[in-house]
């Protein structure tokens, strides 16, 4: 029998191997994830521990000093692994340099589903907190029983254990490999935070120095002995018919291994990686597609569009706490838009994938890693337990993107050459054609003010298509190739993820306090361009109009837009936020003048605010900005930007910093830029020239302070900023033009068009 | 036929035809991760690196005409055990989310810093237009660059 160190430490090189150097081992791997024992309905354990509740799927304390993590949520540039090991190295008391991270893997980690929502602290960081914590009393009982002393006697730093006589033992010295082989309990109480050393500081991310010096980091930079390099080719018009190409010309050219057709779906391989491109060229040229034609209207006759599609219609939420509107003094009834928008990664899409006879491994940059495996086994006809989808950093993609439909591309690809690795890389024009876009969305709103200037009635309805068309569909796959293949599976039905977290919806209920409301969500339900999961779903446009019509309400009531706001909130951390960042910002509380300033050189100035809790559930966020619009060009400027923010606990404030400030940016470029362009055929969006993002000169000088509450339980930061800073640019437009622009964005013809009108 | 290469101050050759763009040939056969393929048309900036100290677009730059110059990558700039001014400034100010632009970023931020001795704000801004990042990170990484300038001059 294997003594139970030697056995940890094969696992460890082993883990070395595939997740640093790629060492070439295709043993079967061992599965180590947790399973949930047969029995009467288990006990709910807190975070992620839920469903995978075996402490070592979690943590393994190994006999050489080292400490392994596992989380199945996944880096995506949002700082997630930092966090999670100063959670795993504060309440197991290691120096964080211990810790070895394995994250995202189907063999090896927990099934955590998605990485999305801004819910890995609260899932996977909850998880580890009570897996760590209880891991460290098993090691502080070991101890006890082998020094002889009581186990509340004993003291722990960076996992060595001392007691008042002298007695000392370490982790290393009591780890074995049935000690952590349980199901967790969740009884061992993590750390308060008065006992925090880690949790709470700002600590520098570990990816970052990798990132700085050209290390192999990313799912792109990965190189297998005797890889090729795939391309694929599609026409930008969805659902197209591929009717005729020269596949021979092309697998006669330099380098070329092979070319795959299958149904729609059209690829090929080639030595080199400009040699792939070469051919995917020719192949396009030569294609012969046959469009369908059914794309909906573009521009604003879009949205009429939508409001007469198949949908199916929810109330979301309802409430009569008054009597009808017998004392309303005015009524406003209002719509606003906002169009199709991409996630636009700066690099497309890639992943690798290698078949040994019937075992297919894949890299992917993936937030979904046991989801896609679940939809690559249902579109290669594989069963799943041949498939293991690993996790390697790609660009940051800001929701679902191109990532698990280029897998798929790859394992196609793959499948013709057995043995052979393939990177599959798609082409910028690929990623802006065929990555699921943001929905576009309708949202009309409704509400009367009261002889004393407070909302009485609050209306809120909204028109979308789905906003989640992620894999792990029971009725459909979501991957782009299973649909284009010969023997294709259906895509999956439209879908709402239910309240209170919303979809199209999301934030669509209000959190001020109205005495009446109603939020009606249609969800369309028919798709002609592919949409899916971009940052917030539908909360960035809920958001838009929700604040947007807070302040034309302030406005009608000759209220401040800070007043009149805090007169309809209960809650005290929204209360805060905004208070905090309006003297951040040195808000005067003045109503917003009838008429704007003169302009001055051509310039208008304005200032506004706007406030979410993302999701209802997250993070609480106010953010002002100031903005300049020029009227001779249209430019819209946001100089300036203050936020303040409640997350709870804070793991990272540095990190979480960085998600706030970056929400704040990527908005400002989605709201001041950011439209997809379609005919009624083709997606026409190719290259940045047609979809332009902010760039250096126009990034707004930003301030975000946080509000730490350590004895409230952390809240998603990853999506907090993205609601309150559009609302608060389009609140600061009409501050400083007196013009209302309800339909996004905010570019320079359609401004000079408002200010003409 | 063979392209020969002098990146980082080593000799390289490579197979490639003439005419593959230089970043290909980084990538590909010179062991080299940091340049980027973002968009292959000149508009992102993330494939940025130097030919002689000039800032270049390598996804549209023949190899073989960078054969005459040296190339610097980020990986000559500096190592984890010997970080440049610049790369420490860019981990003292976090100043990355996803990362994948940063090399570019580092090599423009190279370029202009050689070229000007203390720069504004707003010139580093102007500098930097043709570097595009997703993140939303610029502010962090025009303080790095600041930082970096402050230190060298």
């Amino acid at each position: 029998m294997k003594s139970s160190n030697s056995t940890l430490a094969s696992r460890r090189t082993f883990l070395k191997a595939t997740s640093l150097t790629v060492a070439f081992s295709l043993s079967p791997l061992i599965p180590i994830a947790a399973q949930t024992p047969a029995g009467p309905a288990p006990l709910p354990l807190p975070g992620s521990l839920n469903s995978n509740r075996m402490l070592d799927g979690w943590l393994r304390i190994n006999a050489n000093g080292s400490v392994t993590m596992f989380t199945g949520k996944v880096e995506l540039g949002q700082g997630i692994l930092t966090a999670l090991t100063q959670i795993t190295a504060d309440e197991l008391d290691v120096d964080v340099k211990r810790l070895e991270v394995v994250s995202g893997n189907t063999a090896l980690t927990p099934n955590e589903g998605v990485t999305a929502g801004s819910l890995s602290v609260q899932d996977s960081g909850t998880a580890l907190r009570f897996a760590c914590a209880e891991a460290r009393g098993l090691l502080l009982q070991a101890a006890a029983t082998r020094l002889g002393v009581a186990a509340g006697e004993l003291s722990v730093s960076d996992g060595s254990i001392s007691h008042a006589s002298g007695a000392r033992t370490t982790y290393w010295d009591l780890t074995s490999e049935a000690m952590l082989k349980r199901e967790a309990t969740a009884k061992a109480a993590p750390k308060p935070s008065s006992q925090h050393r880690l949790i709470g500081q700002s600590m520098q991310r570990r990816d970052i120095p990798a990132k700085v010096t050209g290390a192999e980091v990313y799912v792109q930079d990965m190189r297998l002995p005797n890889m090729v390099y795939g391309r694929v080719v599609r026409h930008a018009s969805p659902r197209a018919r591929l009717t005729s190409v020269n596949e021979a010309a092309v697998r006669r050219m330099p380098g070329v291994v092979t070319v795959l057709r299958d149904g729609h779906f059209l690829a090929v391989a080639a030595k080199r990686e400009e040699q792939a491109i070469a051919a995917a060229r020719a192949l396009q040229m030569s294609a012969r597609w046959e469009e369908a034609g059914d794309l909906p209207p573009s521009g604003q006759a879009l949205f009429a569009h939508m409001k007469k599609q198949r949908s199916q219609d929810t109330v979301v939420s309802e409430k009569k706490d008054a009597p009808a509107a017998a004392t309303a003094t005015r009524t406003l009834e209002v719509e606003y838009t906002r169009p199709y928008q991409a996630h636009a990664s700066i690099g497309p899409s890639c992943a690798v994938a290698v078949w040994q006879g019937a075992k297919l491994s894949v890299w992917t940059h993936s937030q979904s890693v046991f989801p896609l495996r679940a939809d690559l086994s249902k579109s290669l006809r594989t069963p799943a337990d041949n498939i293991t989808v690993i996790h390697r950093e790609g660009s940051g993609c800001y929701g679902h993107n191109g990532a698990d439909d280029v897998a798929m591309d790859a394992a196609l690809l793959a499948r013709a050459l057995p043995g052979v690795p393939v990177k599959l890389q798609w082409m910028r024009e690929d990623e802006f054609a065929w990555e699921p876009l943001g929905s576009p969305m309708v949202m009309k709103l409704k509400a009367s003010l009261d002889a004393a200037g407070k909302v009485q009635d609050w209306s809120h309805e909204l028109w979308s298509y789905t906003h989640n068309t992620r894999p792990l569909d029971p009725d459909g796959t979501n991957l782009l190739a299973s649909w284009q293949i010969q023997n294709p599976l259906p895509i999956a039905p439209a879908r709402n993820i239910p309240q209170p977290a919303g979809g199209s919806d999301r934030n669509a209920v209000p959190l001020y306090v109205f005495p009446q409301q109603k939020i009606t969500n249609h969800l369309l339900l028919d798709m002609p361009i592919r949409t899916s999961a971009l940052r917030t779903l539908g909360a960035y446009a809920n958001v838009f109009a929700a604040e947007s019509f807070m302040d034309e309400l302030a406005v009608a009531a000759g209220t401040d837009p800070v007043e009149f706001r805090l007169k309809h909130l209960s809650d005290p951390r929204a209360r805060a936020v905004i208070e905090r960042t309006a003297s951040m910002a040195k808000w005067q509380r003045t109503a917003m003048p009838a008429t704007p300033a003169k302009p001055v050189n051509g310039l208008l100035r304005g200032r506004g605010l706007a406030f979410s809790k993302y999701k209802n559930l997250a993070a609480y966020c106010a953010v002002i900005v100031d903005v300049v619009v020029d009227t001779r060009s249209g430019a819209v400027q946001v100089e300036r930007a203050w936020s303040a923010v409640d997350a709870g606990l804070v793991i990272n404030p540095d990190g979480l910093r960085n998600q706030i400030e970056g929400g704040i940016v990527q908005t400002t470029s989605w709201t001041i830029y950011e439209a997809m362009l379609h005919d009624n055929n083709n997606r026409l969006t190719k290259n940045w020239g047609d979809y332009p993002i902010l760039r250096f000169p126009q990034v707004p000088v930003l301030h975000v302070e946080l509000i730490n509450r350590p004895d409230e339980r952390p809240l998603g930061v990853g999506e907090g900023s993205q609601g309150p800073a559009v609302g608060a640019i389009a609140n600061a437009f009409a501050n400083a033009t007196g013009i209302r622009l309800r339909d996004l964005p905010f570019t320079p013809e359609r401004v000079k068009q408002a200010l003409l009108a | 036929m063979s392209i020969s290469l002098n990146v980082n101050g080593r000799k390289r050759s490579s197979a490639a035809t003439p005419d593959t763009p230089l970043l290909y040939v980084l990538r590909n056969d010179m062991g080299i991760n940091s340049a980027k393929y973002g968009c292959g048309v000149a508009q992102c900036g993330s494939c940025t690196v130097l030919l002689d100290g000039k800032p270049i677009r390598s996804c549209v730059y023949p190899a073989s005409s960078a054969s005459k110059g040296k190339v610097t990558t980020l990986e000559g700039l500096g190592s984890p055990d010997k970080l440049h001014v610049l790369q420490k400034a860019f981990i003292e100010e976090q100043a990355a989310q996803c990362g994948f632009c940063i090399s570019g970023m580092i090599m423009s931020a190279k370029a202009l810093l050689d070229r000007v001795r203390n720069p504004s704000e707003a010139e580093i801004r102007e500098a930097m237009a043709g570097n595009l990042c997703r993140c939303g990170t610029h502010t962090r990484i025009l303080s790095a660059i600041q930082r970096a300038a402050k230190e060298l001059a």
